[in-house]
């Protein structure tokens, strides 16, 4: 679906005169490939590049080295670009600075009204998008009177009526309170589960990564880790000097190995913690 | 404060008047707005106020919510009519120090603020039966001849759209930007003229700045939908004129007609 | 001596059809030299109750009462109430407006009338304790990093030397380093200056670490105030609430549903791991 090949990205700055006063190299020689329909997180700190990586799996950013593919097709090749950003779709951090529209319905048709879709198809897929988005009932309301869950939920229903293949989510959730997180959280897996899109978010909340079918962690433009949830967790020490938080269980698992007690070091709930510490026989419940 | 604005806000919900096509909404307006200039007499502001009152009724939006919307603009509608009252000359009614109120003065005022409420009403009314995007859109088909002369048409309408989503957005964050200055110890209260101005910079350079983010934000999001102009755009909404557009059309016609009907026949009978 | 509220109840839009209650009822004592968290869902009334504590709101019945005195008493001065009572509003760096920081922080002083060099030492006296380096003062505030921009702005209400200060959200839409560091950062200022802090936040697990004393808030009322411990017995309350107990404290409860006779009143992982090796003879492990 998506590969990187030792992408590099620099951004310039220039003075006034529009020299170029310094670089700043914000990718750093990122390899990656993303196969259909996975879950795919990239954790890191602000700065760190992932934002900036983003960018370029949408076809909004160049690289300044190397290649990035979209479904076949190569980012650098100004005739694809369209095709690339239908599909291959973007959701950002801020829902309010994404929203076009006064209705949510209209907003939802934004994306298929710039792809040329008929007038009768347009109606057939805001709808469909906006009901798997559980946000159909909200269709008719303008946006500021939705909760910043909901927003983001629109945000994500406009991108699904483009009909990507693949939705990448730039810190959907950092503006949101917790239980607006856990909506958008829920409506990403939802559209990873059930119809089959493949999910790249990108995040630094560490309880959205455990689902992932793949952790990418990022650091200084470099990719330092990656790896299943269990394999990225379990290496406690290596996150805790980037200064990532880790899941409190985890964090248990860890303290309870140091103290002598002989448990898997890749614990990531409460259920696994359990069974480690009671064995199944423990289970009476 | 902010959110006493109502003024131009869209109000959700079904009649008549929001399922009317923007387009004859938006010449209506225009209409009804020259029809206020063109009627002088008692009988031509009459009928206005008729065809304003059945167009609220046909509306479905409650009266009080599009009188709290005029507060905003009460300031300027006595900055007029003071200007009217004080200023005209002619027959001196009342007398106090140099302020004097004439007949004509009277007369004046009384027909300005007239004009000007119904004007505003009206207007208003208008946004707040069509949404942005159908006035946008209405704005761009009647505008659509000038694009011979290279007018971006499509790019104004846009730029229009995007302007009114993102009021209500600004003016919560004036709000908020306030408060953390006041809780500075900012002072708007001031009546120093000098100060009161100074008094802005707080406020505006942190505005700019976030509607410079914004916009940034905004056109990156755009893009990444496949945003590239109006060439090669559906519409998801096209206007399409029905029945009862021509029949609004008609009654628009009448209406126009009556005003100047009266118009007329108060220049040549002067009693009506 | 403190704040002290009494009754407060908060209206708007009233005698209208969409009158909103914002606070209903709330009374509490907030004394010197204290770190209180104040939780609540969005929607809550939080940000009502802290803008009513520095006489930005008024309260529609009820009083409000600074060191024994009624803040909208006759002949009470507001302005000085406001820089004795700090407000840092959500996403602070959105005020920053002047050309250096070291202006912006100045800002603040110079509103109480203050000499500008008095003005001047208090405002690097605030950057100072905030940990901003000597080679930000000369520089644009736009051109400093996300977390550093929030400490200028924190040091903006810092510099009118508040006795009280109150922070809404202020680790909102901050990476876990930046997280960190803010409220580090806090905790240093309260024990140095030895002010109260009223830290408001959706998370337990921030709160849960630095408070004495936390106050939950639901529908404009104030529905626990207690120490840490005893709020958190409060699990499935708080998450009928739509906020949630310390994660330490659901992972010991399931512990204790599996049958580990283990505590679940406790805070923090190395306590935790403690009590569990407490236990030892009763795990498979």
């Amino acid at each position: 679906m998506i590969k990187i090949k030792k992408l590099i990205h620099d951004y310039l700055r220039r003075d006034e005169e529009g020299n170029v006063q310094e670089t700043v190299r914000a990718v750093d020689g990122v390899d990656m490939t993303v196969k259909p329909g996975e879950f795919i997180v990239i954790l890191g700190h602000n700065g760190c590049g992932k934002s900036t990586l983003a960018k370029h799996l949408n076809a909004l950013l160049n690289p300044t080295e190397g290649e990035v593919w979209v479904d076949g097709m190569n980012t650098a090749d100004e005739s694809k670009i369209w095709d690339i950003r239908q599909r291959a779709g973007m959701v950002f951090q801020n829902p309010d600075n994404q929203i076009i529209a006064q209705v949510v319905e209209e907003d939802v048709g934004f994306g298929p009204e710039n792809m040329g879709v008929e007038p009768a198809e347009i109606w057939e897929r805001v709808e469909e998008s906006l009901k798997s988005l559980n946000m159909y009932e909200f269709r008719k309301k303008s946006p500021n009177r939705l909760s910043g869950g909901q927003k983001q939920r629109v945000c994500i229903a406009g991108v699904i009526a483009m009909h990507p293949k693949c939705i990448i989510m730039d810190e959907p959730t950092a503006m949101l309170d917790p239980s607006g997180r856990k909506e958008v959280i829920r409506a990403a897996r939802g559209l990873n589960h059930v119809e089959g899109i493949t999910v790249i978010l990108i995040t630094h909340y560490m309880e959205e990564a455990i689902y992932a079918d793949r952790i990418f962690v990022m650091d200084q433009g470099k990719v330092v880790m990656s790896g299943s949830p269990h394999e990225v967790f379990g290496r406690v020490e290596e996150l805790q000097s980037l200064k990532l938080d880790v899941p409190q269980v985890t964090l248990l698992a860890h303290e309870l190995r140091k103290k002598g007690l002989g448990i898997r070091p890749d614990i990531l709930t409460k259920e696994e913690l359990a069974e480690a510490l009671l064995g199944a026989a423990g289970s009476g419940h | 404060m902010f959110k006493d604005i109502t003024l131009g806000q869209y109000y959700q919900t079904d009649s008549l008047l929001h399922r009317l096509d923007p387009r004859i909404k938006l010449t209506g307006t225009l209409v009804f707005i020259i029809s206020l200039f063109i009627a002088n007499s008692f009988t031509g502001y009459l009928i206005a106020a008729v065809f304003l009152i059945t167009m609220i009724r046909l509306s479905n939006v409650p009266f009080s919510y599009i009188i709290r919307g005029m507060r905003a603009i009460l300031f300027i509608l006595f900055i007029t009519m003071a200007f009217n009252l004080f200023l005209t000359p002619g027959e001196v009614l009342v007398k106090f120090g140099i302020f004097k109120i004439t007949r004509e003065g009277v007369y004046f005022a009384a027909r300005m603020a007239i004009r000007l409420i119904f004007l505003i009403i009206g207007s208003s009314l208008m946004t707040l039966t069509t949404t942005p995007t159908q006035l946008t859109d209405a704005m761009e088909a009647l505008m659509n001849p000038l694009r011979r002369f290279h007018v971006p048409v499509h790019e104004i309408a846009m730029m229009m759209s995007i302007a009114l989503r993102f009021i209500p957005i600004l003016m919560e964050e004036t709000d908020k930007i306030m408060k953390a200055q006041m809780a500075r110890g900012a002072d708007f209260e001031s009546r120093n003229l000098i100060k009161k101005v100074r008094s802005l910079i707080p406020i505006l350079v942190p505005l700019f700045v976030s509607a410079f983010r914004r916009a940034n934000d905004l056109a990156m999001a755009m893009e990444a939908r496949c945003y590239r102009g109006g060439e090669g755009r559906t519409k998801m909404k096209p206007l399409v004129y029905r029945k009862r557009d021509r029949i609004a059309q008609l009654i628009l016609l009448l209406f126009f007609a009556a005003t100047i009907g009266i118009r007329a026949a108060g220049h040549w009978f002067p009693v009506i | 001596m403190g704040l002290k509220l009494e009754n407060v109840t908060y209206t708007y839009e009233t005698g209208t059809a969409m009158q909103v209650t914002a606070l209903e009822g709330v009374s509490a004592e907030i004394p010197d030299d204290r770190f209180i968290g104040l939780i609540g869902h969005t929607g809550s009334g939080k940000s009502t109750l802290v803008q009513m504590l520095n006489g930005l709101l008024k309260p529609s019945s009820g009083h409000i009462y600074y060191n024994g005195e009624d803040i909208h008493g006759e002949g009470f001065d507001k302005k000085k109430l406001r820089s004795k009572v700090g407000l840092v509003f959500q996403y602070p760096e959105h005020q920053l407006f002047e050309e250096t920081v070291l202006a912006d922080v100045m800002f603040g002083p110079r509103n109480l009338g203050l000499t500008e060099e008095e003005c001047r030492k208090r405002a690097v006296e605030a950057l100072r304790h905030v940990g901003m380096e000597e080679r930000f003062f000369e520089q644009s505030p736009f051109d400093l990093s996300g977390g550093q921009k929030r400490r200028a702005a924190i040091a903006g209400v810092l510099a009118m030397r508040p006795e009280i200060l109150i922070l809404d959200e202020p680790t909102a839409g901050l990476d876990p380093r930046g997280r960190d560091e803010i409220l580090g950062l806090i905790t240093d200022m309260k024990r140095q200056l030895h002010m109260t802090i009223l830290l408001v936040s959706h998370s337990m697990d921030d709160v849960a670490r630095y408070a004495d004393r936390i106050m939950v808030m639901r529908r404009g009322k104030l529905v626990y105030n207690d120490v840490p411990l005893e709020i958190f017995k409060h699990s499935a309350e708080l998450e009928e609430m739509g906020l949630s107990a310390p994660q330490i404290t659901y992972i010991m409860e399931y512990l204790q549903a599996r049958g580990l006779q283990v505590r679940a009143d406790l805070l923090t992982v190395e306590e935790a791991a403690a009590e569990i090796l407490k236990h030892r003879g009763e795990l498979h492990v």
